[in-house]
């Protein structure tokens, strides 16, 4: 590490392979750097959570190196326990105890002293909004209030590097808002963190840089407009009724907006890329109206996760989301 | 793994213990029914051996009813801390299930804390089962007749046997697949319970079953609890009924080292 920018997350050719299963990581390289909110983005089986468990020492891999706030993963495991904190894809806290209970719960696991954890706890349950439920037993809070509860619980001793795996997957729209508000302010307040998400559009709102992994390697990295580039523009989708000539319509589009639109007969859909002038709005305009068409029938589509998956790997990330 | 033993150190251990246990003793206060739920089992015991079929156990030892519900009490009590270890094995696996464990392990805390604290918990569950069963057991006309030591000593021993059953479900708990398979192997107790010197005397077994019985660990307790109460007289003549005291203390000793062994390797398994 000869950069004077030390990074808050060092892996080199990390590979971890399980009995009977093949590799998992393949050799996967990641460098984050301090302060900034990391992405990274993969279906299901891609690599992500093993990734997360190996840095923050639950699992030992079997060839690379694995550095976390200047500590190494394997030689001092303590140390980085000490700096880091972790916030699952399931909520880890204590469905029986109140929230206070479970953060000064955690907070004397942490060496916090009895008082400065009574404290610390009142301090977090505020921070997150969660003082007027401070003492109910979490059983009866909403999804949304056990995530903030257990990012609370990660935050009791100040993290450098804060590991959120899925910290929305399950969640309700409104929730989801919620906890990304709260990473959003984590991240301004200078904590590094690694995210896991499925979701194109959570790595979009909240990182700055994106690593996109499948079987166990990362296949793209950069910020998301940057990963955005690989799938090209913005797409315009026009939808042809049943019982048109799909060919015809395709034809008439082509010669509005000047070149051949893609077709796909199963969905009865054409679509164009937008060259990212306003003109061709109106040579859509034009070729819905004589097309007898109308706005109806057209759909803006930017490309998500699905597009640049699609284009990286060559697969959809379609059936493995299934469980 | 281990950092060096200091003062220091040996202090987080030991406040790591105790604020583990301290969050299981807080569950088990907010479901009471679980702790009912155990103590049911020996209650009903008591019922059940004791007035349904006492008369006819009693009459097949030729004793009387109320000398039968004096040798079965000992055994019952025995039998109670054997049923805990059903409550240990499910609380492991669900924390091994909800991910308590995986946290814990990111937490800078002495790694044995995270399983002691289970342990402590349920050897002051055990003392509290006891502090319910003993006046119970005297309200259905059993009297222990040792002085305070004999007495304090007995409830020393099954409180041991219930330290050695606790890391032996500890273990069971990092070991099997869920809370759901925890629950189909506690039937497993039922041979342990009974397949000793807790019910019926050893003698009345098939003589195959009479070896393993007298071997049980918790015939053991039984013996050597039934003696310290100087209830009735342990069942047979046997080197092992004999020795009871001696392997009283030392079956639950060797199972708690052995189980505590196995439990911290499995736990440093889970990072393979």
């Amino acid at each position: 590490m000869s950069t004077d920018v030390q990074p808050a997350i060092l892996l080199e050719g990390v590979s971890k392979r399980y009995r009977g299963r093949g590799a998992v990581l393949d050799g996967l390289d990641l460098v984050v750097g301090p302060g900034t909110v990391h992405g990274l983005l993969g279906p299901n089986g891609a690599g992500k959570t093993t990734t997360v468990r190996i840095l923050t020492t639950l699992l030992r891999f079997d060839a690379g190196s694995a550095w976390v706030a200047g500590r190494d993963v394997v030689k001092d495991p303590i140390g980085v326990r000490a700096r880091i904190g972790v916030a699952g894809q399931f909520t880890t806290v204590d469905e029986l105890l109140s929230g206070r209970e479970n953060l000064e719960l955690f907070a004397r696991l942490h060496h916090l002293p009895p008082k400065t954890a009574r404290l610390r706890a009142t301090d977090l349950l505020e921070r997150f909004d969660l003082a007027p439920a401070a003492d109910r037993p979490v059983r009866g809070y909403s999804g949304g209030m056990r995530r903030r509860l257990d990012l609370a619980v990660s935050l009791i001793r100040n993290p450098q590097v804060l590991f959120l795996d899925e910290p929305t997957t399950g969640l309700d729209p409104r929730s989801r808002l919620e906890v990304w508000n709260s990473v959003r302010e984590l991240a301004s307040s200078g904590t590094t963190v690694l995210l896991t998400t499925q979701y194109l559009e959570e790595a979009d709102r909240l990182c700055q840089r994106i690593s996109m992994i499948d079987h166990g390697r990362v296949v793209a990295e950069g910020c998301s407009a940057e990963l955005k580039l690989y799938v090209g523009r913005t797409r315009a989708e026009i939808s042809v009724p049943e019982g048109r000539d799909l060919l015809g319509a395709a034809h008439r589009v082509a010669m509005n907006v000047g070149s051949m639109p893609e077709l796909d007969a199963d969905a009865r859909t054409l679509s164009v890329a937008m060259n990212g002038e306003a003109q061709i709005l109106e040579q859509l305009a034009g070729a819905l109206r004589e097309l007898g068409l109308t706005t109806e029938e057209l759909a803006l589509r930017r490309p998500d996760l699905d597009d640049v998956f699609l284009h990286v790997t060559g697969r959809t990330t379609q059936g493995q989301r299934e469980r | 793994m281990m950092t060096a033993l200091s003062p220091t150190t040996l202090a987080w251990a030991a406040s790591d213990t105790w604020v583990v246990a301290r969050r299981h003793l807080m569950r088990l206060l907010r479901r009471p029914d679980e702790l009912l739920g155990t103590l049911l089992i020996p209650v009903m015991a008591v019922v059940m051996f004791g007035f349904v079929f006492g008369e006819a156990l009693g009459a097949g030892m030729a004793m009387s009813g109320s000398d039968y519900r004096a040798y079965l009490l000992p055994g019952l009590f025995t039998l109670s801390m054997a049923f805990g270890i059903g409550t240990t094995t499910m609380s492991v696996a669900t924390d091994m299930r909800s991910g308590v464990v995986d946290r814990m392990r990111t937490l800078p805390l002495w790694p044995v804390a995270m399983l002691a604290g289970r342990s402590l918990a349920d050897v002051l569950t055990a003392l509290v089962e006891l502090a319910i069963l003993l006046p119970l057991g005297m309200l259905a006309g059993w009297r222990p007749d040792g002085n305070a030591m004999t007495v304090a000593a007995a409830i020393g021993l099954l409180v041991l046997l219930r330290l050695a059953l606790s890391w032996t479900g500890i273990l069971l708990g990092l070991l099997v697949s869920g809370p759901e398979a925890a629950m189909k192997y506690f039937a497993l107790v039922f041979p342990l319970a009974m397949v000793a010197d807790t019910i019926v005397p050893t003698t009345l077994m098939p003589s195959w079953l009479t070896v393993l019985a007298q071997w049980n660990p918790l015939s053991a307790t039984v013996n050597a609890t039934r003696g310290l109460f100087a209830t009735s007289a342990g069942s047979a003549d046997s080197w092992v009924s004999q020795h009871a005291e001696l392997l009283a203390i030392a079956w639950p000793v060797g199972i708690t080292v052995v189980g505590l062994m196995l439990a911290l390797f499995r736990l440093r398994q889970l990072s393979r």
